[in-house]
């Protein structure tokens, strides 16, 4: 039997208010585990509030040979950033 | 350095590579990070399984010498910040197994290559700790001649390794000051027995240190692909030299003697001359003839066998409550 | 806790406190006592956090490495705590390194089970978890301890004893309904150590004379707690508790095992080969 335990992604939220970020892999031979091995791991210097972990065999990504079709048609539409419009400088902040 | 005489292949002209090769090769020269599941050439792939794995095999097995003295540790608060730094080490190497990870090998294949000797470990973590002012220069010399491989190659073309190092970089920080400053303590503050272990721990870490580097790569073809793919940033003896410069001072401070009388300072180059290792003491040491090589790679395997019911009593269980949720789910429809 | 409302006062009342006066009358010194105690709790986490700490680097699984040096800190750093105090009650000037690394095995107070050796894994699990779950209760009391610094302290302590009594539960749980060899060995590492348990319990003048003055709760108070978090973990873990009834005890009042013995060996090299050395 292969004892080799399965591989998790760890995200974790760094303070309130903030999204969970990925930050790293680590084994373990379930998610409750996971859980706690990403607190060991992870967090030793104070960088959590909330941890997710998911099998990483779970997630499913973007093939790289699609970055183009994917992304190349937002980097289009300009317009959607804010630098986008000039703004005279007296009407102040916007 | 952590990742010595990590081999390669020689590097290709434009002329020489596929079309897939030159467009790899214009992402890196652009600067771009290379991510999982993107096409590499596989001797990059190779390239790199080999230079991770072997970082993160030196960041395990270098838990054995310094963790010889938790134990011994003279006071409270040095028997922390060592366990503290000693757990870092483990979480390094977790980390850089992990980036091996993405590139389809798994960390217990390459356990089993570190614990049947076909993959290497950095040579210093073969010499023994032998007092405590070891743990001090360990910190100092050790760290700090990793921390300046690590530092340039948070800049490297593989994304999972670059970002192991950057969180590796970032929690290093505190290693090398805790080891100076051990020894600012027995050094500055300490009695005569105190300093001349001090001295002791020089005499014996100096050359080893600058081993770390990697013999020197003038005329390496290894080194020349490697860093053509940005797997590696800077040569062996630019690192070297760079160590050098900045710890004479730091030497002086203490008051230590570097065990080198040809060290001097070259105005011309604006760095320090100084002596070569025992390049041949190296390569025993690497070939498995250094002081400790056997009780390192004992205490690994054992560690491992000796682990071995635990792991599997571990994910026996998880398959066991895995089986009895799907049995609650299909009674409860 | 026993019920001792007018002790709550503020510390330095605390020698003229009731309990403490009743304890003087009967000659023992409270202060003596107070100090004692104070070593015991400090010892403890001493002794343990040392044993943890001789895994580093030789754990079966990275994760756990680094999770087991996690609670090896904690109780390092409670050992600090407490030992201080201790130090700062005695008044002699002894700080919590003098008391660590300048007495001898007859002086520490630790129970016996804290300085069995480490055996392997599970019985490292097993003696950490038959711990953790009576330090979770002690802690839990020593809250309304009626001497603040001994309450601050506990609840500092037990947000991290909380975490440590989880994972080892949870460890004991999954490897005794692991693999058939899991359950051995945890059957075994049970069976072996569980002779040790029955110090936690046990009281003596030192205790009496801390309990009465408030302090801490008398030992046997924690005893129902325990046995029913043992018992529903054992269950949990298919494992069972031993017949026997044989206790070992000594170790609070400084009469240790061998092990210790070499313990403080490794622990107080230096400062015993080199006095007076500034590390």
């Amino acid at each position: 039997m292969s004892s080799e335990w399965p591989l998790w992604e760890v995200f974790i939220r760094g303070q309130h208010g903030l999204n969970h970020r990925h930050v790293g892999s680590l084994h373990a031979p379930d998610a409750e585990m996971a859980i706690c091995n990403a607190r060991d791991v992870y967090t030793r210097r104070n960088e959590g509030v909330s941890i997710w972990v998911v099998q990483s065999n779970q997630i499913t990504a973007s093939a790289p040979s699609e970055k183009g079709p994917l992304f190349e048609p937002s980097n289009s539409k300009v317009y959607r950033h804010p630098t986008f419009f000039d703004i005279p400088a007296e009407v102040g902040h916007m | 350095m952590y990742a010595q005489m990590v081999k390669a292949e020689g590097a290709k002209s434009r002329e020489e590579m596929t079309v897939e090769e030159r467009a790899f090769q214009d992402r890196i020269d652009r600067g771009e990070k290379i991510e999982p599941k993107e096409w590499m050439p596989e001797g990059y792939r190779k390239t790199l399984i080999r230079q991770i794995g072997q970082h993160a095999h030196s960041e395990i097995v270098g838990q054995l010498p310094e963790g010889n003295w938790i134990t011994r540790a003279p006071t409270l608060e040095r028997k922390a910040i060592l366990l503290a730094k000693v757990q870092d080490e483990a979480g390094h190497g977790l980390y850089l197994y992990s980036a091996a990870e993405t590139l389809g090998v798994s960390r217990d294949e390459l356990l089993e290559l570190l614990h049947n000797g076909k993959m290497k470990y950095s040579s210093i973590f073969n010499y023994p700790t032998l007092n405590w002012a070891d743990i001090g220069t360990v910190g100092w010399l050790v760290d700090g001649a990793a921390i300046m491989n690590q530092v340039q190659l948070q800049k490297t073309s593989y994304g999972p390794y670059s970002r192991a190092m950057i969180r590796i970089c970032k929690e290093e920080s505190f290693h090398q000051r805790q080891g100076y400053d051990i020894l600012l303590k027995m050094c500055l503050q300490g009695t005569p027995e105190q300093k001349a272990m001090a001295q002791d721990a020089m005499n014996r870490f100096w050359y080893p240190a600058l081993m770390m580097f990697g013999p020197s790569d003038k005329d390496s073809v290894h080194s020349a692909q490697s860093m053509q793919w940005k797997i590696k940033i800077n040569t062996n003896d630019e690192l070297r030299q760079k160590f050098v410069d900045q710890t004479v001072p730091q030497a002086e401070y203490l008051g230590l003697t570097i065990p080198d009388p040809n060290l001097k300072w070259n105005e011309e180059k604006g760095g320090y001359d100084f002596s070569e290792p025992d390049w041949d003491e190296f390569f025993d040491v690497i070939a498995g003839n250094g002081p400790c090589n056997a009780e390192r790679m004992e205490a690994r395997v054992t560690a491992w066998e000796d682990g071995a019911w635990f792991r599997e009593g571990l994910m026996a269980h998880a398959k066991k409550q895995d089986a009895r949720r799907a049995a609650a789910r299909i009674a409860a429809e | 806790m026993p019920s001792l409302t007018d002790v709550m006062t503020a510390d330095a009342d605390l020698a003229r406190a009731p309990g403490i006066r009743t304890m003087a009358a009967k000659g023992a010194a409270p202060e003596d006592a107070f100090v004692d105690w104070l070593c015991r709790m400090g010892d403890n986490c001493l002794v343990l956090g040392h044993r943890v700490s001789e895994w580093c680097g030789h754990s079966p699984v990275l994760e756990e490495d680094i999770a087991l040096a996690n609670t090896a800190l904690d109780l390092i750093g409670q050992t600090q705590l407490w030992l201080g105090l201790a130090g700062e009650v005695e008044g002699k000037g002894r700080t919590a390194d003098n008391l660590a690394y300048l007495r001898d095995a007859a002086q520490f107070r630790n129970v016996l089970l804290v300085e069995r050796p480490n055996g392997d894994f599970g019985q490292t699990l097993m003696r950490q978890f038959l711990f953790d779950a009576w330090h979770m209760e002690m802690l839990r009391a020593l809250q309304a301890s009626s001497d603040k610094r001994v309450a601050e302290i506990a609840a500092k302590a037990a947000k991290e004893v909380a975490y440590h009594l989880e994972r080892s539960a949870d460890l004991v749980i999954r490897l005794g309904d692991g693999t058939e060899e899991s359950r051995t060995r945890m059957q075994k590492a049970l069976n072996v150590l569980w002779p040790y348990t029955g110090e936690l319990f046990l009281g003596d003048a030192v205790d009496q004379a801390t309990a009465e003055a408030g302090i801490a709760p008398a030992p046997a108070s924690l005893k129902a707690a325990w046995d029913r978090t043992v018992a529903e973990v054992l269950a949990e873990a298919t494992l069972v508790k031993p017949e026997g009834t044989f206790q070992h005890k000594g170790g609070k009042q400084g009469r240790h095992t061998e092990a210790l013995g070499f313990i403080l060996a490794d622990m107080q090299f230096l400062q015993r080969a080199y006095p007076g050395g500034t590390w």
